[in-house]
């Protein structure tokens, strides 16, 4: 039998060149939808706001501030949020109960790149449009709601990389939650719960230090912070670099957690894979 | 070129374990509480070697087991049983290097962006079988010149027809050259036009590359412009495996005799079933095994100007084999 080794070096090669074009291939997609993008983009921004308004009325109810967050930090958290929001927006579980019954799961398999790798790609290179047209939404928000930020390069630095080490870790565990319909292809329920305790202990409900103390000590063991609050912290609360630095450094064992996860469960996936509808 | 076969099959079987359960509000309580499943053998022992540049025909009724060993052998499916290699690969390895050598084609495989021009999406199949930039270029041209698509490539696909579509998709499918084409109905809701510049396609890209083909396909005419060698598979078995001359000589329950006669409106009802009578002109069906007496008799009683005998039309012996339910041996090669 044949067995072909490739070069370590060949092989990322191939990957970047691979990563430019399905990115490049997504973001001309995602311009020639622009105005239906800009309509969903507009339309996510009443979650926040409702967030910001009853935040800022508690606030100032209790003397300025709750939480530590002043009303112009909450404005800059929920303004930072619609950001990472963008960003952790990845390919659904859901996505894969269509993606096997089309038979489009077996278009993927039978590519010499792992399917993993074609939805990151696509994601990454559909946000750096969906950045693009957040900007002026972003600067009507500033102008609304006055947001309180006072950073530095060191802090800006670690939220460019933290945004994206959020879509890393939200992408490689959902995508590992949606191999489950390689055994069940009616996995919804179980896709709800995790969103339930995601949107708990991540950060987007509510800045984690409004939560209690044992709420936090959970987060503290799980990766949703990691993929919500810590972007928007990184700008929002003040840290020392050490403490930035050490929050990628967390991030970055989520990613590799997240990859082992995808990694392992696809194993086991694949031979159970039954190629239905296709 | 290597002497090993392209496809090696040995005791090939899949299984699947199905939930089953009747209709009703009663049986849909009951399977709360205790769920009932069937394990259905899709293939079974299947041996199948196919050497390399050669294209054979894969028959079957609906359900039959073609698209399950396609998809073994393709490396979509992991077998239950038996022993797979294609190319000297183990397709169920999903290998990179094997990918990069084989193309499946099915009707619905969508690797085109609905939404872009197909050119757009082969610039990432290039990238994503590492095709060299020269060689891609070539292949191209090659390709969009032989299926006549031209300047389609350059519309977005959902403005395309169906049949412009499934061009633009092989073409998609066929960037990298592969050495093992497994096509799956290539020609399925196509019209008589372009199901046959698929046919002649497929025959000139088997020429020029020496790709291996294996095609299934309801349209006989795919298979008897195609194929000279045809493997049948009826319920997960291998029923026959040889020349597409010989499946008729095989499995053909009748034999159909022309008769010319010096006399007209002869009544020959009494030799077989009369299928068409036309002046002198007589086409009779006969059980094959009553053929060479009915010629007897017939050269003995009537003045016979001119006598043909053949098998039936493939369609009819096809049709026949999957209607009967015909369980025989499979036919070693």
């Amino acid at each position: 039998m044949t067995a072909v080794r490739e070069r370590p070096v060949a092989r990322i090669r191939a990957l970047a060149d691979f990563y430019v074009q399905a990115g490049k291939l997504s973001a001309v997609q995602q311009f020639s939808y622009r105005a239906s993008n800009y309509l969903f983009l507009v339309g996510m921004l009443a979650e926040p706001v409702i967030y910001l308004v009853v935040w800022r009325t508690i606030a100032e109810a209790k003397g300025g501030s709750v939480g530590g967050y002043t009303a112009g930090s909450l404005a800059a958290y929920y303004i930072l949020w619609t950001l990472v929001r963008n960003m952790n927006l990845v390919y659904a579980p859901a996505g894969f109960e269509w993606r096997i019954a089309s038979g489009r799961m077996s278009g993927r398999l039978l590519l010499p790149v792992h399917p993993v790798h074609y939805d990151l790609a696509g994601f990454a290179g559909a946000k750096v449009v969906w950045i693009v047209l957040w900007l002026p939404i972003a600067a009507l928000l500033t102008w609304l709601f006055e947001p309180a930020l006072d950073v530095g390069p060191v802090q800006v630095a670690v939220f460019l990389v933290a945004i994206w080490g959020a879509f890393a870790i939200r992408s490689l565990f959902l995508w590992a939650l949606g191999l489950v319909t390689f055994w069940t292809t009616r996995a919804g329920a179980l896709f709800e719960l995790y969103f339930v305790v995601e949107l708990l202990l991540s950060g987007r409900l509510v800045p984690l230090s409004l939560l209690p103390g044992w709420a936090r000590a959970i987060a503290d063991h799980l990766p949703f912070k990691w993929t919500f609050a810590f972007p928007i912290d990184s700008l929002v609360t003040p840290q020392s670099t050490a403490r930035l630095l050490g929050g990628l450094g967390m991030q970055a064992l989520w990613v590799a957690v997240g990859a082992a996860l995808v990694a392992v469960v696809w194993k086991r996936a694949v031979r159970r894979y039954s190629g239905v509808g296709a | 070129m290597s002497t090993e076969p392209a496809i090696d099959v040995r005791g090939l079987s899949k299984s699947f374990v199905v939930p089953e359960r009747e209709s009703g509000l009663r049986a849909a309580l009951g399977g709360l509480v205790r769920r009932r499943t069937r394990t259905v053998h899709a293939v079974r022992d299947v041996d199948l070697t196919v050497a390399r540049g050669e294209v054979v025909g894969f028959l079957g009724a609906n359900g039959a087991g073609k698209t399950t060993v396609l998809k073994m052998l393709s490396g979509l499916l992991h077998p239950t049983t038996g022993d797979v290699a294609v190319l000297g690969h183990v397709p169920a390895r999903r290998e990179r290097a094997y990918l990069r050598r084989m193309t499946l084609v099915m009707g619905n495989r969508h690797q085109l962006q609905w939404d872009l021009p197909a050119s757009d999406s082969y610039e990432l199949t290039r990238a994503i079988y590492q095709v060299p930039e020269a060689r891609f270029r070539r292949t191209r041209e090659e390709l969009v010149e032989l299926l006549e698509i031209g300047e389609l490539i350059r519309k977005p696909v959902r403005t395309l027809s169906l049949g412009e579509r499934m061009k633009a998709e092989l073409v998609g499918s066929l960037l990298h050259q592969p050495e093992v084409l497994f096509l799956d109905e290539p020609t399925l809701g196509l019209d008589i036009t372009m199901q046959k510049r698929i046919r002649s396609f497929v025959a000139e890209y088997n020429r020029r590359h020496e790709a291996t083909v294996l095609l299934t396909s309801h349209y006989m005419a795919d298979i008897q412009a195609l194929c000279k060698r045809v493997v049948v598979i009826h319920h997960g078995r291998l029923l026959f495996d040889g020349d597409l001359s010989a499946l008729g000589e095989e499995f053909a329950a009748h034999k159909e005799i022309e008769v010319t006669l010096d006399e007209a409106d002869a009544d020959l009802s009494g030799y077989g079933e009369v299928r068409s009578a036309e002046g002198g002109r007589v086409r009779l069906r006969v059980p094959r095994e009553n053929a060479p007496p009915t010629i007897a008799k017939l050269l003995s009683e009537h003045n016979v100007l001119d006598l043909t005998v053949e098998a039936p039309p493939i369609e009819d012996v096809i049709e026949q084999v999957f209607s009967s339910g015909t369980s025989g041996a499979a036919v070693p090669r």
